[in-house]
């Protein structure tokens, strides 16, 4: 018998470049059909006068559905909230994320319980959650309100007010919280494994030579944790900015916008203009004024996460 | 600068335990070694005296007073990981000053000692950089300029010459022990490795299973072992034992030498018939591997011997080789504990 019998044989396993595409194949024919697709539709029915009733690409109409969206007094005000409640988030799950991480890493009594605990709202169905909080937040029976009579700071002769309930879905500002409030509360999970992450991976000779070296809680925080964190944080942020800007569910599970447009996000108007109100051209339009934001956040967080990480290699 | 006193150290994990009793005064300015294999407790031990665990039992005591259950922080000792644990987003410069800055020291006194520690370590040149863009070497000299800037009761080193080149380690053990002697901190420095130990510390103590086998200068751990351990542990090769007349009799390689007329028995030196197996070149010296009879299993020896003695060895012959009998010394075979030489 030759040399050759002995040999294995070569086969698709050993040709690197073919097996590449073929396991991406997937995946890029899902991007395409349905991240591509509908996006170059979005863009081409921004452009027409199409409607839910006539919804072809014929009627061209140029940019007059941007200039007619701009136009309405809702678009201010929903560009608004959606900025509010993106960096109210993201601000609020930032700082809860990393209390978490701190937390976590350390050894405790029942800390995996609390794990479990920290991680459920994660594994909440979206329609549990919302009967959740829309019962929390009830303009009747909500037992945060119950709660605050309870410690007279509600009810006649109280500092919130005479009234024996708030009304948050009703309300301007108490809408954006409950949104904001709610958005942090789904989120928060998520950006706790990620930041979490980071935080194991930082090696824990620092931490105790930096006790050593006198440091206590905070300075160790400020000067050696969030430094390292940097990167992981800015992966976080764009997680969160990119999820809650594009959210529409939380607004219509509560405040539905209202009263009026005073809780009203680009998503939601986007959905109830061009679906509800069947304005399908005007709505793709909306959506698209998100468009550029959401690109620009993403491309910022990636340069600065890399940036960041690179930092350490820069002379 | 201070001393250092260990009373009744023990830690227990569970049932497990790491530390197991040690007691160890170090004096002020004195460069202790510990040194023991993995898992013997030395790690444990030196993370009690420097704060990172608290001690089960026992007290610790640096410059007198009681430190047993303060925060590292409050204690004034340096430490120095072995991994160096620079701060991979400060530079080198802001490493150092670290520990000053968490004291809340002013600027300028602060910059001048950041100076006089840099200058000391002849790292000026680095500064600017980040951790990540330092050799091994230079992190060294930064993590140590960082231990020495703030003037520490004590310095305590975790193996810091473990991740360094072979080629470099040498030129580092002379570097720090001048170091020891140019700041006379006390120093408490912590490795497996016999060579740094013997080569830098003023005593070493030998741990095992949580305990200290032998406390003593490295002199005296080499020639009179407390017991079969720090025997079998220290030396390289480690001490030939044998077991004859219901004691074991230990003596170094280097002792075992030729007889120079084979006929002649001395009554002050212990006679072997030895079969030579087998004859390595170590350089400087050879090392010769031999078996006696000794009741009914062979015994392997090792002898060192200079080029000189090697060039009249051959493998597979027997010669008669002697140790004189200064140089043995003695071990309870039960205890393994040493037992002095009634006849001598």
């Amino acid at each position: 018998m030759n040399g050759a019998e002995t040999t294995a044989r070569v086969g698709l396993g050993d040709r690197d470049r073919l097996l590449g595409w073929l396991m991406l194949a997937p995946s890029l024919l899902y991007i395409a059909a349905l991240v591509g697709l509908p996006f170059f539709l979005a863009i081409a029915l921004s452009m027409t006068s199409a409607t839910v009733g006539d919804p072809s690409i014929h009627g061209f109409v140029g940019l007059g559905n941007f200039v007619q969206v701009l136009h309405e007094s809702a678009f201010p005000l929903a560009l608004r909230n959606s900025v509010i409640v993106t960096l109210g988030t993201l601000i609020l799950t930032l700082v809860l994320a990393t209390a978490e991480s701190e937390l976590l890493v350390r050894d405790f009594r029942g800390k995996r319980l609390l794990q479990i605990l920290l991680i459920l709202p994660w594994a909440m169905p979206v329609s549990l959650a919302a009967i959740d909080w829309l019962w929390l937040l009830d303009s009747e029976f909500s037992p945060v309100d119950w709660l605050l009579r309870h410690i007279h700071l509600l009810g006649p002769g109280s500092p919130l007010g005479p009234a024996n309930h708030l009304y948050y879905y009703g309300k301007e500002w108490l809408g954006l919280g409950a949104i904001v409030a709610i958005n942090v509360w789904r989120l928060l999970p998520f950006a706790t494994i990620i930041v979490l992450a980071g935080r194991t991976s930082i090696a824990r000779d620092i931490f105790e030579q930096a006790q050593v070296d006198g440091a206590g809680f905070f300075r160790t925080l400020f000067s050696i944790t969030l430094p390292a964190l940097l990167p992981i944080l800015m992966v976080a942020s764009m997680f969160t900015a990119l999820l809650v800007f594009g959210d529409m569910a939380v607004t219509a599970l509560t405040t539905r916008g209202g009263p009026g447009y005073a809780t009203q996000v680009l998503p939601y108007w986007a959905y109830l203009k061009g679906i509800d109100g069947g304005a399908l051209s005007e709505g793709a339009a909306v959506a698209l004024f998100m468009f550029p934001v959401l690109l620009a956040g993403a491309i910022l967080a990636l340069r600065m996460a890399y940036r960041a990480e690179s930092q350490g290699d820069r002379p | 600068m201070a001393t250092l006193e260990l009373r009744g150290i023990k830690k227990h994990y569970g049932s497990i335990h790491a530390v197991n009793g040690v007691d160890v005064v170090v004096a002020e300015g004195e460069f202790l070694a510990i040194l023991g294999p993995s898992g013997c407790g030395k790690t444990t031990l030196m993370r009690m005296i420097a704060g990172l665990e608290m001690p089960s039992e026992g007290e610790i005591l640096i410059g007198g007073e009681p430190v047993t259950h303060l925060p590292p922080r409050a204690r004034n000792i340096s430490m120095v990981f072995q991994s160096y644990a620079l701060y991979p987003n400060m530079t080198v410069t802001k490493n150092i000053a670290f520990p000053l800055k968490t004291r809340g020291m002013p600027q300028a006194e602060r910059d001048a000692k950041v100076a006089w520690a840099v200058g000391i370590m002849g790292i000026g040149h680095l500064l600017h950089r980040r951790p990540a863009r330092l050799s091994g070497g230079e992190k060294q000299k930064v993590a140590l300029a960082r231990a020495l800037v703030r003037n520490p009761a004590l310095f305590i080193f975790d193996e810091p010459l473990s991740s360094l080149d072979a080629q470099v380690r040498t030129m580092a053990r002379g570097e720090l022990r001048q170091l020891h002697d140019r700041t006379g901190v006390t120093t408490v420095y912590v490795t497996h490795d016999q060579l740094e130990a013997l080569g830098m510390g003023d005593r070493i103590a030998i741990m095992q299973h949580g305990r200290v086998h032998q406390l003593g200068t490295p002199q005296e751990l080499y020639d009179d072992p407390a017991d079969t351990f720090v025997a079998a542990f220290l030396g390289a090769p480690p001490m030939n034992m044998l077991e004859r007349d219901g004691r074991i009799v230990g003596f170094r390689a280097e002792y075992l030498l030729p007889s120079a007329s084979p006929a002649v028995a001395h009554d002050d030196a212990l006679s072997l018939h030895m079969h030579i197996s087998q004859l390595e070149f170590l350089g400087a010296e050879w090392l010769v591997y031999g078996e006696i009879e000794n009741g009914a299993a062979p015994q392997k020896l090792l002898a060192k011997v200079p080029p000189a003695v090697a060039a009249t060895l051959h493998v597979g012959e027997r010669r008669q080789f002697t140790v004189a009998r200064s140089r043995l010394r003695y071990f309870d075979p039960t205890t393994g504990l040493r037992v002095r030489d009634e006849r001598g």
